[in-house]
């Protein structure tokens, strides 16, 4: 986290030495490296010499006040409510984003349902349609699993600039563990009927959010959620019913979910036709492009952050899949002359985020971060440029290019790709 | 207290019965209520490419003139040329050029998906707010902006569905993964720091 590592000892020059400090907390580095820096003895804070803040205060519980994280949009949206923020990738550790800092993209503003008057139907090409209440949907076997979830527009294919943080080049990318009731359980329970083959889902946002999703997907794993984390939905993220489609982009995970309505072809709904669609240099597009396919992004060093103690840092990112789970990555100092391979920290969940680490020396000149990521199925994350001779810069969508960062000689870190 | 063999062996078989067969699946019947058409009415409100869902109704294309200047050209222009919001109108012959112009006339393969979205989300300040009549009106006139109907058109269920849109083969499936990179193979070209 480049606040932690700005604040790392400038004279921890062995990597136990520097390991041996990160074990505490960023608090307590700063005060170490206070004291071997004046080589005064440590103090013993004010912290220490007076009871706390009692339990409960507040009930819910926040950061500390020293932490300032938030997500924010790229560009200042015409429509406040028709827009995105990114998820602050830079600042978080291990693979589960925090529910408050979860990216979000609505298309017409976060509704605020109660859930008491929310209502499921799920109708069409059923023996048994049905409508059903958050209690109804809540009292049904469950399932709890960890999936990423990302935007198909995350990473734009034009207007990259060196300043970009990862929360503007790859900030629509979170990961959480998602609870609620499998899409294939209500089938089962209502009966489909011979020639179903599409689902449509619809969100009861101002939108009227909707897209088709082919019944094989719905019966992969997708869940009518209601909790994210451990605790009900956010409302930006769907509260209190959305749907989860792991794997696949983020846009059919429809939130603040009313509707699934099954039929025997797709239903052609804007947000699969006009949007969502991917146009190739020949003028064609590419319509129901869902999978998400491997990727991966260094986390830090990154975008933003200045370098200002050489030796010792750990390289750490993120890779993922829509296709499985991740097989390997590799990580580039130099520009991808030399690739070595990072070690994979376990569990290494199908369809998740995948946390990868390499120790690094950075002995203060430049050097140019790149990570690869190889799925289950042999696809390796290919080179943008590899991407852009098929399908051009005008896709919009889908851009899984190898990207990351130049390290300046004195250590600033920019957006290289 | 005495029991008989027989009401011992009856209790037994009722206490079973009641119990649920660990190995077997459990039914969730009883949960949720019927939902008929007459409660899903305001919500079945989707329409699909072959017109599956309009409305009875009808709209023309001037009365679309009307209702467009006062409800939709604050944001998508006067002539749907686009402003805050999405550009409706022209790009017909971009798709294939470096600066492609997306909009209904050049890019979105089904008629019927303008109306559905207009019903569903349009306006932005006030969705769900207009008439059947109005929405076939409005459709009318973004097809006529676009030169798909002539001035004189007028829109229903049966007329919607048969609007041939000029992008009706525009759209293909997805083709992925299309970029063959095999692992240990060397992938960078092109990749340059900034000054």
């Amino acid at each position: 986290m480049p606040s932690d590592t700005s604040r790392a000892p400038r004279r921890s020059s062995s990597r136990r030495g520097f390991l041996r400090l990160a074990g505490g907390a960023a608090g307590g580095i700063a005060t170490a490296a206070h004291a071997l820096e004046s080589g005064e003895p440590l103090a013993i804070p004010e912290w220490s010499r007076t009871p706390g803040a009692p339990s409960a205060s507040p009930p819910y519980g926040r950061p500390s006040p020293y932490e300032t994280l938030g997500r924010r949009s790229r560009t200042p949206p015409a429509f406040p409510g028709a827009s995105s923020t990114g998820t602050p990738l830079q600042h978080l550790h291990g693979i589960i984003t925090p529910n408050g800092l979860h990216f979000e993209r609505h298309h017409a503003g976060v509704p605020a349902i109660d859930p008491e008057r929310h209502r499921l139907a799920i109708h069409g090409l059923v023996e048994r349609p049905l409508v059903l209440t958050m209690d109804d949907l809540v009292r049904m076997p469950s399932v709890s699993r960890i999936h990423f979830l990302e935007c198909s527009g995350n990473t734009p294919w034009l207007g990259a600039k060196p300043g970009w943080t990862i929360q503007e080049s790859h900030g629509l990318l979170s990961c959480a563990e998602w609870t609620g009731v499998e899409v294939s359980t209500l089938l089962d329970e209502v009966g489909v009927k011979p020639g179903a083959a599409w689902i449509l889902a619809e969100g009861a946002d101002a939108a009227g959010m909707s897209r088709s999703l082919p019944l094989d997907l719905a019966r992969d794993g997708a869940i009518l959620a209601y909790a994210q984390n451990g605790e009900r939905l956010r409302p930006e993220q769907g509260y209190p019913l959305r749907l989860f489609v792991p794997g696949v982009e983020g846009n059919l995970s429809i939130k603040w979910l009313r509707r699934l309505k099954v039929g025997d072809q797709p239903f052609q709904t804007r947000e699969e036709t006009s949007k969502y669609t991917d146009l190739m240099p020949d003028g064609s597009a590419r319509q129901f492009t869902f999978v998400m396919e491997a990727k991966s992004v260094i986390t830090t060093p990154s975008g933003g952050e200045q370098l200002r103690t050489p030796g010792f840092r750990e390289i750490r990112g993120l890779a993922w899949t829509g296709r499985g789970r991740i097989a390997g990555v590799e990580v580039s100092t130099d520009g991808g002359a030399r690739w070595q391979a990072a070690s994979l920290e376990g569990p290494i969940l199908p369809r998740c985020l995948t946390r990868f680490r390499l120790p690094w020396r950075w002995e203060g000149g430049p050097a140019h971060l790149l990570s690869r990521a190889t799925d289950e199925t042999g696809y390796v994350q290919p080179p943008r440029a590899a991407l852009v001779s098929v399908r051009g810069t005008q896709s919009f969508y889908h851009n899984n290019g190898i990207a990351g960062w130049h390290v300046a000689a004195e250590g600033g870190v920019s957006h290289a790709v | 207290m005495r029991f008989s063999g027989i009401g011992l062996l009856a209790c037994l078989m009722a206490t079973g019965a009641a119990l649920a067969d660990p190995s077997g699946p459990v039914s969730l019947s009883g949960i949720g209520r019927p939902a008929t058409p007459q409660i899903l009415a305001l919500w079945d409100i989707d329409v699909r490419a072959d017109g599956q869902g309009l409305p009875a109704g009808h709209g023309s294309v001037r009365q679309g003139e009307a209702l467009f200047g006062v409800r939709c050209a604050a944001c998508h222009g006067a002539q749907g040329e686009g402003g805050s919001a999405d550009r409706l109108v022209g790009g017909q012959g971009t798709l294939a050029t470096a600066k492609p112009v997306r909009t209904v006339g050049s890019f979105w393969p089904h008629a019927t998906t303008l109306f559905d979205y207009i019903r569903r989300a349009m306006p932005y300040d006030a969705p769900q707010s207009l008439s059947a009549d109005e929405t076939y009106a409005l459709s009318a006139y973004v097809l006529h902006l676009n030169g798909i109907l002539p001035e004189g058109a007028e829109l229903d269920a049966g007329s919607l569905p048969k609007v041939r849109m000029p992008n009706r083969d525009g759209f293909t499936t997805d083709s992925r993964p299309d970029v063959p990179v095999r692992a240990g193979q060397a992938p960078l070209t092109g990749i340059t720091a900034p000054r």
